[in-house]
């Protein structure tokens, strides 16, 4: 036995009974060779997604919830990276497929809508083309075909007078009717599996409960299974089934998103609690209310990586990572060595 | 747009100001003079200065320039004293071939320059980039007039192919495949300097654009590598491209010169040379003038290609 006992992680949250799972992950695990050494931005995730469920990831910045979705993607660049573990995306491995095969399913099983609508437009290409070119390339529709169902997607993301939108610039555009762009386009290949990374960073309040709502609305009429990505646990309160908190790279709690808000273990995610805003702050904000900085991955420290902000660390949090355990209510975990009582969660 | 294209034609202006002037000057500078070519050296001063008068040379620099301009500027561009034919017809005659050789120069270096640097963008510092990029530089450190001059000597004298080697330019309405055996080598040679700047200014846009966010979203649309070079990121990355491509074909003009001079094509630069050779002011003068309107022309144009390749530029 060595002195750091493997993380445990084969006890993942149970899918939602009687539901098919649509996307298994299992010890997920990405290691970024940087010049300060590897990086392991995702560290051992493992979880279950059902059919039109959906789960929210949240954590501070930095926590690693981009480098989670694009491995599950399957799109990050291939030098200096390498994953371990498996996703399975209605039984098909991604861990390792090639690009060629990520091909066949990106669009029409699985598509991302990215953080930043600012940047994640071609700036010199019409919206309207971005959109066709999903629906001709991937779907083989003729331009006119096309073209009508980009007017159609465009209506349904709430842009009005679609006609006009289409022949536009990203850049004649704002950030709330690009970010509606960039959910057509990923809605365009009627994907299984939306990944949505932090949908609405950037944007100002209002906008950003707009494209939330229109989301939610859109998930239910299509179908789909959702990954939704966020710093602000607001967010997920009433828009997810369950939740993923993550910290530098591991999920330190989750559980069904009702049981996690009034009865959570983690120190962490009663601070995340506390310190969630009623109005979401502005962008990649540090949670005010956490003392301290999240720790740099390629220097963790040894045992929980929390510890070093953690009130209620002791001497074991320091030295032994702490597993994940089932709390008793079913699909319920945490990692922790002195978890918060239970029931004791300060507002839901 | 307005005030764009006013202020770009106010600089065309001052340009043609500067530049004629400027070789008005210089050409009086030089040693030769008109009187000694058409008259020879023996001639009589009386002689001379009987010429010169009928030639309008004694008068001031200045003088001279202001008639010259003055005719200019109501299209005439003067009859050549020593050949007594017009300039205008003459300039006529010589500038097609430029305009052909560097036409068939740019589609060589953009149909090798925007592949391989597609190519070699692909993987940064890999094998491919590597050698392309030192081969690249390698090309860049042979002047023009070495290439020529070994190409003649492999293409025309050793592998014997027709109409490749020296004075044996061949016009286009004669015979349009002979007229591209002819033009072939300088068109290879001027291709060879532009290829490589095309590459390497295009390769280095190109990677810039790979790492760009909205590539990453193409590709997680599911659509081809090719597809994502030649329609998402080669637009973005041609701005510094065309920008260059501009000031080049300016550039080459001249160094169409040398080339058109070495293998006796009677395009601007070798006229421009036999002109100088003989004094013929006129004539020099005309060549200078249409030159670099040309040269402001073709920069203006490729700066209009930019406004129309990148939306982000004509909204400012
Ligand atoms: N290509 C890469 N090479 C090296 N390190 C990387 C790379 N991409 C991300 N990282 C590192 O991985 C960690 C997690 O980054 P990630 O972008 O996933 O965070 P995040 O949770 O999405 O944060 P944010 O809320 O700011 O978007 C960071 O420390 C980041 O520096
Ligand atoms: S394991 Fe220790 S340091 Fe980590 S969250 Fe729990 S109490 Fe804090
Ligand atoms: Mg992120």
């Amino acid at each position: 036995m060595s002195a750091t006992p493997e993380r445990t992680t084969s006890a993942t949250t149970a899918p939602v009974a009687s539901e098919p799972v649509l996307l298994s992950v299992r010890d997920l695990t990405t290691t970024f060779a940087t010049n300060a050494g590897p990086l392991r931005a995702v560290d051992g995730v493992s979880f279950d997604l059902g059919r039109e469920e959906v789960l929210g990831v949240v954590g501070e910045s930095g926590s690693g919830k981009t480098v989670l979705s694009r491995t599950i993607m399957g799109l990050l660049a291939r030098s200096r990276v390498t994953v371990s573990g498996s996703v399975r995306l209605d039984g098909v491995e991604i861990v390792g497929a090639s690009e060629n095969a990520m091909r066949q399913l990106w669009s029409t099983r699985v598509a991302m809508v990215f953080q930043d609508p600012m940047t994640s437009l071609n700036p010199v290409m019409r919206v309207g083309h971005q959109i066709d070119e999903v629906l001709r390339v991937r779907l083989g529709l003729s331009r006119t075909a096309a073209r009508a169902r980009s007017l159609e997607l465009l209506s349904l993301v709430g842009i009005p007078s679609p006609a006009e939108r289409y022949r536009a610039y990203p850049g004649q555009l704002s950030g709330g009717m690009r970010q509606r762009v960039v959910i057509a386009i990923a809605l365009a290949g009627a994907p299984a599996l939306l990944l949505a990374d932090e949908p609405t960073t950037g944007l100002d309040v209002t906008i950003q409960a707009q494209i939330l709502n229109l989301l939610d609305d859109l998930t239910a009429r299509l179908h789909m299974s959702v990954v939704l990505v966020t710093h602000d646990l607001g967010v997920v309160a009433t828009r997810t089934s369950r939740i993923m908190v993550m910290y530098a790279g591991r999920v330190v709690e989750s559980g069904p998103t009702a049981d996690v808000f009034a009865d959570h273990r983690m120190p962490y995610t009663r601070a995340l609690l506390e310190c969630s805003p009623r109005v979401s702050n502005a962008p990649h904000t540090r949670l005010a209310a956490i003392p301290g900085r999240p720790p740099n991955l390629a220097a963790l420290p040894a045992g929980c990586s929390f510890a070093p902000r953690c009130a209620y660390a002791t001497e074991r949090c320091h030295r032994e990572v702490p597993a994940l355990v089932e709390t008793t209510t079913p699909g319920h975990q945490y990692a922790c060595w002195n978890p918060l009582p239970a029931r004791g969660g300060p507002r839901p | 747009m307005l005030r764009y294209v006013v202020r770009r034609l106010l600089t065309l202006v001052g340009i043609v100001i500067v530049i004629s002037v400027g070789s008005f000057y210089l050409i009086h500078l030089l040693p030769g003079n008109p009187a000694t070519v058409i008259l020879g050296t023996g001639d009589s001063p009386a002689n001379r200065a009987l010429l010169y008068k009928q030639l309008g040379l004694n008068r001031s620099l200045v003088a001279q320039y202001v008639i010259w301009m003055g005719n200019v500027l109501h299209g005439n561009l003067g009859v050549s004293f020593i050949s007594q034919t017009s300039v205008a017809s003459t300039i006529r005659a010589a500038l097609p071939i430029d305009v052909e050789l560097i036409v068939l120069s740019q589609i060589l270096a953009f149909a090798f320059a925007v592949p391989l640097a597609m190519r070699s963008a692909r993987h940064p510092d890999g094998l491919v980039d590597r050698l392309l990029s030192a081969g690249s530089f390698t090309l860049l450190s042979i002047p023009p007039f070495i290439v020529i001059v070994l190409l003649v000597l492999v293409v025309s004298i050793k592998l014997g192919v027709a109409n490749t080697g020296p004075s044996s330019y061949v016009s286009l309405a004669t015979d349009w495949v002979a007229n591209l055996e002819s033009l072939s080598l300088p068109a290879f040679t001027l291709a060879l300097g532009s290829f490589v700047l095309y590459f390497r200014v295009l390769r280095s846009d190109l990677i810039a654009t790979l790492q760009e966010e909205f590539i990453t979203m193409a590709r997680s649309k599911g659509i081809s590598h090719r597809r994502i070079m030649w329609r998402h990121a080669l637009r973005p990355s041609s701005v510094a491209l065309l920008g260059t491509a501009g000031v080049n074909i300016g550039g080459l003009l001249a160094g169409g010169f040398v080339v058109e001079y070495l293998l006796a094509i009677p395009g601007l630069g070798y006229t421009l040379i036999s002109a100088i050779a003989s004094s013929d002011y006129l004539l020099v003068q005309g060549i200078v003038l249409v030159v670099s309107v040309g040269v402001v022309l073709v920069n203006f144009l490729f700066d209009f290609a930019i406004n129309l390749i990148d939306p982000r530029i004509s909204r400012e």
